[in-house]
């Protein structure tokens, strides 16, 4: 049956228990995305290290369907601890499966239980749901960048 | 099975599955489709799908110019369904305008005020339509995007003020919970909830604008394709519906005006064929509703539409109302009995139409949907753009089954029959 293809075991898994839920201090930057189309929101806060080079922390708030939320959960496992430059890694891995339209081979090293959404690929209505928490990452990663890089300014503006 | 297809309405609704090809289809792996989305869009019979492919190998041509047969011909099939079409809402042909959709036509009302509230070069007539600060526009929180959305943009362009009627629990509009005022200056609502199903006291709300002086828009796009509507005795001022929800093609909604105020309107879109005499110093404008409808406009889609009219008034809109609420009744019995399932909006068949919706505690409507989508069931999940209105019942999404004279009671039934599935498979119960 199709239906177990795409809510795979580890989807429901994450789904009933998921990692990160519930926002956490301390953090450097919180964003809140929404999906247009069926309204279901994240909020997602995320915290990196003083060289703003590594991910310390994820934690989210998600109202959602199933695969938003185990997206979520299976995003706090894969970035935090990492890179950020290997967390982005990980997320354009996770995009490409994602939007493959089931046509694209995930790496289980690189996405883990990332793997389980390659049978919401095949489903272009979910595609949005599974990508919701991890372009509110990618956009909390950004501010926390912007806001390092306009106080860098602020402070040589203020040497000077 | 084929009894219970023969409704105490009289309703033959084997017969009529057999003029909708698209219903003898299969979709994921091979499970008969069972459509419950008409609220979002139709599907549409032989005959309407006829008419287009007839018109276009036979007439088509760009319609009010040109002196060829062709031309003549377009022109009669065009004006023919504006008519066909003008005698099933109970109006005259010259009081319905042709627009993309009902979208088009809200929008259409809010950017002719728009542009009478400018002031500049328009006659005195104009001055109706005229808004400013510290004047109201009143909707409903039950609305539907399309008619919203035009009016908060035409308060921020204007500077006028938006209010609104709340919602009751039971998925009413909450009439006492605002009054109108001298500064009231339109009031807009769709006659039927395209979420909850309720239907509008349309004869209040316009009595209550009437007294003010306020103009009446109705969004009759879940009515006028599901029961009799006659725009005349319901005294609204302007009302819109799409093609699209009743049967006929995608592409062309119509645009109800009474005749004085569409005369005294000032033109929205401009362009070809909506013009009376053009000079490089000016333009002066063709009487309604050539004055609305310019360019060429869309014609098959037109033609198809009368053919939907005569379709639906062949079978009686009285008798496809009483079946969409025999439908609804099943709908309610059934989900009634399934644990765990809420209804939003009224939970009985009184000023009622069919759109069901509904949420199942513990699962989310998406993964609901998912789950009927399995069994080949086709439902709208989400907001149904009416987020306001979801918002006030305090939940992201619901599952909406619509329904259409095609639609049988036993297909219904499976609805309640999938709903136990979902909680079944996502372990609550």
């Amino acid at each position: 049956m199709k239906l177990e293809q795409m809510y795979q075991e580890i989807i429901l898994d994450h789904y009933r228990s998921p990692h990160g839920a519930g926002l956490r201090e301390p953090f450097d930057a919180e964003t809140h995305h929404i999906n247009p189309t069926c309204g279901d929101e994240v909020t997602l806060r995320v915290k990196l290290d003083d060289s703003g080079e590594k991910v310390e922390g994820v934690s989210h708030e998600t109202l959602g369907c199933s695969i938003s939320q185990a997206s979520a959960s299976v995003l706090t496992d894969l970035v935090v601890g990492q890179t950020v430059e290997e967390a982005f890694r990980i997320m354009a891995s996770f995009q490409e499966m994602a939007q493959g339209r089931g046509k694209v081979v995930p790496d289980e090293d690189v996405l883990g239980d990332g793997v389980a959404f390659a049978g919401v690929a095949k489903y272009p209505a979910r595609v949005k749901c599974a990508l919701l928490g991890w372009m509110a990452f990618k956009d909390a990663v950004a501010r926390v960048h912007d806001a390092a890089a306009q106080d860098e300014a602020t402070s040589k503006g203020a040497q000077a | 099975m084929t009894t219970i297809q023969t409704l105490p309405t009289g309703l033959d609704v084997a017969a009529i599955r057999d003029d909708f090809p698209i219903l003898t289809r299969t979709v994921r792996e091979g499970r008969p489709l069972v459509y419950l989305d008409s609220g979002a869009t139709s599907q549409r019979p032989r005959q309407v799908l006829d008419a287009e492919r007839a018109f276009l190998e036979q007439h088509n041509a760009a319609v009010h110019r040109g002196a060829h047969q062709l031309a003549e011909e377009a022109t009669d099939d065009y004006e023919s369904a504006r008519a066909r079409i003008a005698t099933f809402v109970g109006a005259d042909p010259a009081e319905l305008v042709f627009v993309k959709n009902a979208t088009e036509g809200i929008n259409l009302v809010a950017y002719a005020m728009s542009n009478s509230s400018i002031r500049t070069g328009l006659g005195p007539e104009s001055e109706r339509f005229a808004l400013g600060p510290g004047d109201e526009i009143v909707v409903t929180e039950l609305e539907h995007h399309a008619n919203l959305v035009p009016w908060q943009e035409l308060c921020r362009r204007t500077g006028a003020t938006l209010r609104w009627y709340s919602v009751t629990e039971d998925g009413r509009i909450d009439l006492d919970s605002l009054e109108l005022s001298e500064r009231t200056k339109v009031v807009a609502f769709a006659h039927q909830s395209n979420v909850l199903g309720s239907i509008a006291p349309v004869e209040e709300l316009v009595r209550r604008a009437k007294a003010v002086g306020a103009l009446t828009v109705l969004d009759a796009c879940q009515s006028v394709p599901h029961m009799p509507v006659n725009l005349t005795a319901l005294d609204v001022d302007f009302a819109a519906f799409s093609g699209h929800k009743m049967l006929g093609p995608s592409g062309v909604g119509v645009l109800y005006g009474r005749t004085e105020l569409l005369e005294a309107m000032p033109p929205f879109l401009t362009g070809g064929s909506m013009i009376e005499l053009v000079r490089m110093e000016g333009s002066s404008y063709a009487p309604p509703p050539q004055r609305f409808e310019a360019g060429v406009p869309m014609t098959s889609q037109a033609v198809g539409l009368g053919a939907a009219v005569d379709y639906l008034s062949a079978i009686g809109m009285e008798r496809v109302q009483a079946h969409e609420l025999e439908l609804v009744k099943v709908a309610l019995d059934t989900l009634r009995e399934v644990p765990g399932v809420r209804i939003i909006g009224p939970d009985s068949l009184e000023d009622r139409g069919g759109a069901v919706s509904f949420v199942v505690d513990g699962v989310h409507a998406h993964d609901v949907g998912q789950v009927l989508d399995d069994r080949g069931l086709a439902v709208r999940v989400g907001h149904h753009c009416a987020w306001p209105l979801h918002r006030r019942f305090g939940i992201a999404a619901t599952v909406r089954a619509s329904f259409h004279v095609y639609t049988t009671p036993a297909e219904v039934a499976q609805l309640a029959d999938g709903v136990r599935a979902a909680r079944d498979f996502f372990g609550v119960s």
